[in-house]
């Protein structure tokens, strides 16, 4: 059974785009069909970071006008054969998704795919509604921080009222993506704990990636982090997070700032 | 200085919301009188006393052949409170007024009125529940509004959420959003809950905001009631 996921946030710049191309070529990666959509029409970024930028003809915009085929539109990752990119329309806005057609786009991907991710555009207008009203799960991205934990609480309450199984009377399974954790300022309290955060949210989480330079670094070569540097920190989050998404019991690992045994046995110096 | 100020509270208006049956005909209108009819003999009476709203989005009728079915549906003693489902011109014709905004709630089926039973069934008990129980945490940006009672919220409220109640509030997790009791203008109702963080917490229209509530109540278990024109707080233990 195909398994749609909604990556969203409510705020922007927390980390959707890089979540979403690290998480589907993770699961791609173990074997799994995955596609992942950009709906963020207008402001696409998902091409970006997949680095297919320069090979994209048709996009979902054309394919829910019946301008291309689905299959036309569908570009294959060069370094992963079952891994797809559906790309959003720079040029179009967001008026131009139709509940309709990407109802249509969204079931006929179930019928070729594993894993369908949605990677939302910030806000909670109808690229964001949209985006997720289709989804069987969702992944909240959050940074430890007030204003992105409250545009997540937000989002949460639309994932339980305004998506397609929330009408049905079921529920969207939500799992809580913490993003950008910096453990040395948590422990100065410059950040929201993690225990704040999943206190604030009450939503299981799926991981916590912490911030590294290797996701600027992968992103400006275009490429998912776990493919880039598949040993980073941030990457091996991101894979954990892939194998829990799959149903894995992974143990959950808190970021810290110790880079390895040789640190913690000559670095004993006061951070 | 011989004026006298005479100080004069606003009107208060209340909401009250009521339930009604909607009849949505279908083309034919003939042949839905004659199935409403079969309907009708298996529970004889059901809506005496129980005027219905008429969804009309499904046929094109002009305003002489609403005032037609209306009639007809008279002579079955069914009395048509309110229209839906019609253009506006259509209320300026003295027919009953159009409604708007409506929320369905489930579909009934008539209940088998008893063939031993001389008078009619009384087909809904009128139970209006007195407190709304919410098990899930209360999002940001979403609103509870419950004017006929008191709320009662298992998990937290957050930040950007709000929570009206006629009367009462009792919250279980943490209070982040706003809190509004005694909506309806009752100065008894209180709020309680487990950890105190809100933006504002009002009691029949008296209100506190964040930078009121004194320090050393946030972060514990709390309770807010009104004494005259001030509101109160108080820890919880």
């Amino acid at each position: 059974m195909a398994q749609v996921l909604v990556v969203t946030s409510g705020k922007g710049g927390v980390g959707k785009t890089t979540s979403t191309a690290a998480l589907g070529a993770a699961l791609a990666h173990d074997g799994e069909k995955v596609v992942v959509i950009d709906f963020d029409v207008g402001l696409r970024n998902l091409d970006l970071v997949m680095g297919a930028e320069r090979r994209v003809v048709f996009d979902l915009i054309n394919v829910i006008h019946g301008v291309a085929k689905l299959h036309q539109a569908l570009i294959r990752d060069k370094r992963l054969e079952n891994l797809c990119l559906l790309p959003a329309s720079q040029t179009r806005d967001k008026d131009a998704l139709t509940e309709e057609g990407v109802a249509a786009v969204i079931a006929e991907l179930r019928t070729k795919f594993d894993w369908i991710i949605c990677d939302s555009p910030a806000g909670i207008e109808r690229g964001a509604t949209l985006a997720m009203r289709h989804a069987d799960a969702a992944i909240i991205v959050t940074n430890p921080e007030v204003s992105s934990v409250r545009d997540s609480d937000r989002i949460i309450g639309l994932l339980d009222s305004k998506t397609a199984k929330a009408e049905r009377g079921e529920r969207v399974e939500k799992h809580l993506l913490i993003t950008r954790y910096h453990s040395s300022r948590a422990a100065r309290g410059e950040m929201l704990s993690i225990d704040d955060v999943l206190e604030i949210l009450s939503t299981p989480l799926l991981g916590i990636i912490p911030e590294s330079e290797e996701v600027l670094r992968a992103s400006n070569i275009g490429s998912p982090v776990t493919l880039c540097n598949a040993l980073s920190a941030p990457a091996r989050a991101y894979f954990d997070a892939a194998r829990r998404l799959k149903g894995d019991k992974v143990p959950m690992i808190v970021p810290s700032d110790n880079r390895g045994i040789f640190n913690k046995l000559f670095g004993r110096k006061a951070a | 200085m011989s004026s006298v100020h005479v100080q004069r509270r606003s009107m208060m208006f209340r909401a009250r919301s009521f339930m009604a049956f909607v009849f949505t005909p279908q083309p034919p209108i003939v042949e839905w009188l004659t199935e409403l009819d079969a309907s009708l003999e298996r529970s004889t009476g059901f809506f005496v006393g129980h005027p219905v709203v008429l969804d009309l989005a499904g046929v094109q009728l002009s305003a002489p052949a609403i005032a037609h079915l209306i009639a007809n549906l008279e002579e079955r003693k069914i009395r048509v409170l309110g229209i839906e489902g019609v253009e506006p011109e259509v209320g300026e014709t003295g027919l009953p007024p159009i409604l708007r905004g409506g929320r369905g709630t489930r579909s009934f089926e008539l209940p088998e009125s008893q063939p031993a039973a001389a008078e009619p069934p009384a087909p809904l008990p009128p139970q209006k529940p007195a407190s709304l129980m919410i098990e899930d945490p209360v999002r940001s940006g979403q609103s509870v509004v419950f004017i006929d009672g008191d709320v009662t919220v298992l998990g937290s409220v957050g930040s950007g959420a709000e929570i009206v109640a006629g009367g009462s509030i009792h919250i279980y997790g943490t209070l982040r959003g706003r809190a509004m009791a005694g909506a309806a203008g009752n100065a008894r109702a209180r709020i309680f809950c487990h950890r105190v963080e809100a933006e504002l917490l009002a009691i029949n229209s008296y209100y506190k905001t964040a930078e009121d509530i004194e320090d050393s109540l946030r972060h514990g278990p709390a309770q807010a009631w009104l004494e005259g024109d001030v509101l109160k707080m108080a820890a919880l233990n």
